[in-house]
């Protein structure tokens, strides 16, 4: 599912090179959800934007489902956002003039799906997340709990290969951390869901069924 | 703007045409050189002889106007040959010149100026006119004066600024047309159909360059207004762009959803500004009836175009400039 070779990422800030990714390995199979735990600044959101096609590698390969994103021009990148991978953010990110079903209908939208059918496992996902009464809602009006479940219903709606979760519940009581944490994981043991994501949380790291340590840009263990 | 400028502009032209075909007169006869808006220029007053001599001619009656500044004039007048031309004037209150300083005005002028049978018109001409009558609008001007009396007052003696004539048989206009221009060389002879037609935004040079200036100002202001919002919104939402992006979102989808949303804001505002051009028209028709102020359904199309062209043009450069931002510089703008 997801090869990720000898990666390199170097940023400049002024006259400055910083080495954010230093020759980092991974491999996730099809269904797992993995999480990835590290220090700030080891270099797990600069692998997320990468994964995610927001920017590409200095060097390195890696491939999803067979497609290698460092080969990919930006067009391409743009593309592959649409359909193989979905965002959860730790600040929800959702659109706030739009109500709950227009805030998944843009994904649709974006991705050229606007007005065909849903994949009935979206349906499934739908009941499972607890927005069908939401639904006609702006996100101000929602609990920052039901915004995150909103946002993980539009990370799903085009059934991407991967979804990347960043930081999920930085922003979350105890309460609506497990309420999503749970969901998570029942996306993935439902719909197959192939999940990363990123905490600092132990206990939300536990959730995946396997934990991975980044330290200075590689995988620590 | 655009549309009020042009409804004022063609409001005034209209109710000069109203004025003109209010005198009952079939023909305008005007001096040589002399402009088709201002009525301005002098012809001696024998002129209305020679028009008397053609035998179609049932009645010809020269008038002389003399401007009072801004777009104010009075009009000497002679009533018997008016009245015979017109039907005559329609008093509302009062009644013909009575006296050497009588002064007649018509309705616009007395609601407007709030004057009436009695009053005191003060210091036109230098001097002060007593109001002997108050005559319903539309016909030849707003004040009037004895023809005699304003050619003297106007060191103008034996002068005229338009003639009018009406004939026996008007169907015979284009004939007698014709025999003025042979009897009269040089001077501007219209029919009162022609004259009509004439009498609009083409067909006065300075009137279409400054409705011209008008719609380019319009643009223009346009243009920053909306460059401006769209800028400060494309800046407003550098975060829910990221977001689009993010969702897979190209910089033409970016382009486009802004376009379209400034399109949608350009044609409300078109319907908006056309339905203020109502309130416009009626704030001008209370404060300042003699600037007459019509609606102009003609032009509503060309005014909108400018609207959602210049909205568009505005907005193409903070389009662009959204359309480009870095996906995670976006989404990390608070």
């Amino acid at each position: 599912m997801i090869e990720i070779r000898n990666l390199h990422k170097t940023y400049r800030q002024g006259d400055v090179e910083v080495h954010a990714l230093r020759g980092l390995d991974l491999s996730v199979a099809p269904g797992e959800f993995v999480s990835i735990v590290g220090p700030s600044g080891c270099g797990k959101s600069t692998l997320f934007n990468i994964l995610g096609g927001l920017t590409p590698p200095t060097s390195g390969t890696v491939l999803i489902e067979g497609e290698d994103l460092t080969k990919k021009t930006d067009a391409e990148r743009t593309n592959l956002r649409k359909k193989m991978v979905g965002f959860v953010f730790q600040k929800y990110n959702l659109l706030p003039t739009l109500s709950v079903a227009d805030n998944i209908e843009i994904a649709r939208h974006i991705a050229g799906d606007f007005g065909k059918p849903k994949d009935p496992s979206f349906e499934q996902a739908l009941d499972m997340l607890g927005l069908r009464t939401r639904l006609d809602r702006k996100p101000k009006q929602l609990s920052g709990g039901e915004q995150q479940r909103v946002a993980i219903a539009r990370a799903i709606v085009n059934r991407p290969a991967i979804l990347l979760a960043d930081e999920p519940t930085g922003n979350l009581d105890t309460e609506n951390s497990e309420l999503v944490l749970g969901l998570l994981k029942r996306l993935n043991e439902t719909i197959g869901q192939t999940i990363l994501m990123i905490t600092h949380n132990p206990e939300a790291a536990a959730y995946g069924h396997r934990i991975v340590r980044m330290r200075d840009g590689r995988i620590a263990a | 703007m655009v549309l009020t400028l042009v409804g004022v502009s063609q409001g005034m032209l209209q109710e000069s045409v109203r004025q003109k075909r209010g005198t009952g007169a079939d023909i305008l006869v005007r001096p040589a050189g002399s402009a088709i808006i201002g009525f301005s220029g002098d012809m001696p007053a024998k002129v209305v002889d020679v028009v008397r001599e053609i035998p179609e001619v049932e009645l010809a009656t020269g008038t002389l106007v003399f401007p009072l500044g801004n777009i104010d004039s009075v009009t000497g007048v002679n009533l018997d040959e008016f009245g015979r031309m017109s039907g005559g004037f329609h008093f509302l209150e009062g009644g013909p010149f009575q006296q050497p300083n009588d002064l007649i005005i018509d309705e616009v002028v007395s609601k407007t100026k709030k004057l009436h049978v009695g009053d005191t018109y003060k210091n036109m001409l230098n001097r002060d006119w007593h109001i002997c009558g108050v005559v319903e609008s539309g016909k030849l001007a707003r004040l009037f004066l004895p023809l005699p009396l304003l050619q003297d007052l106007g060191a103008r003696m034996n002068q005229v600024t338009v003639i009018y004539v009406k004939l026996k048989d008007p169907a015979k206009t284009d004939d007698v047309v014709k025999t003025l221009h042979q009897r009269l060389e040089g001077y501007k002879i219209y029919s009162m159909e022609e004259f009509a037609s004439l009498l609009s935004i083409d067909n006065i040079p300075m009137l279409k360059t400054f409705i011209n200036v008008v719609v380019g100002l319009g643009i223009f202001v346009g243009f920053l207004v909306v460059f401006l919002s769209m800028y400060t919104a494309v800046l407003e939402r550098t975060r829910e762009i990221g977001i689009l992006k993010a969702l897979g979102a190209s910089p033409a989808y970016i382009l486009r959803i802004l376009l379209a949303e400034t399109a949608l804001l350009a044609v409300i505002g078109s319907i908006v500004g056309i339905g203020f051009t109502y309130g416009t028209r009626g704030l001008m028709n209370t404060f300042v009836p003699t600037m007459t102020t019509v609606i102009v359904p003609e032009w509503w199309p060309i005014a909108s175009a400018i609207a959602i062209t210049g909205a568009l043009i505005g907005a193409i450069y903070p389009g662009l400039k959204a359309a480009k931002q870095d996906a995670i510089e976006a989404l990390a703008y608070d």
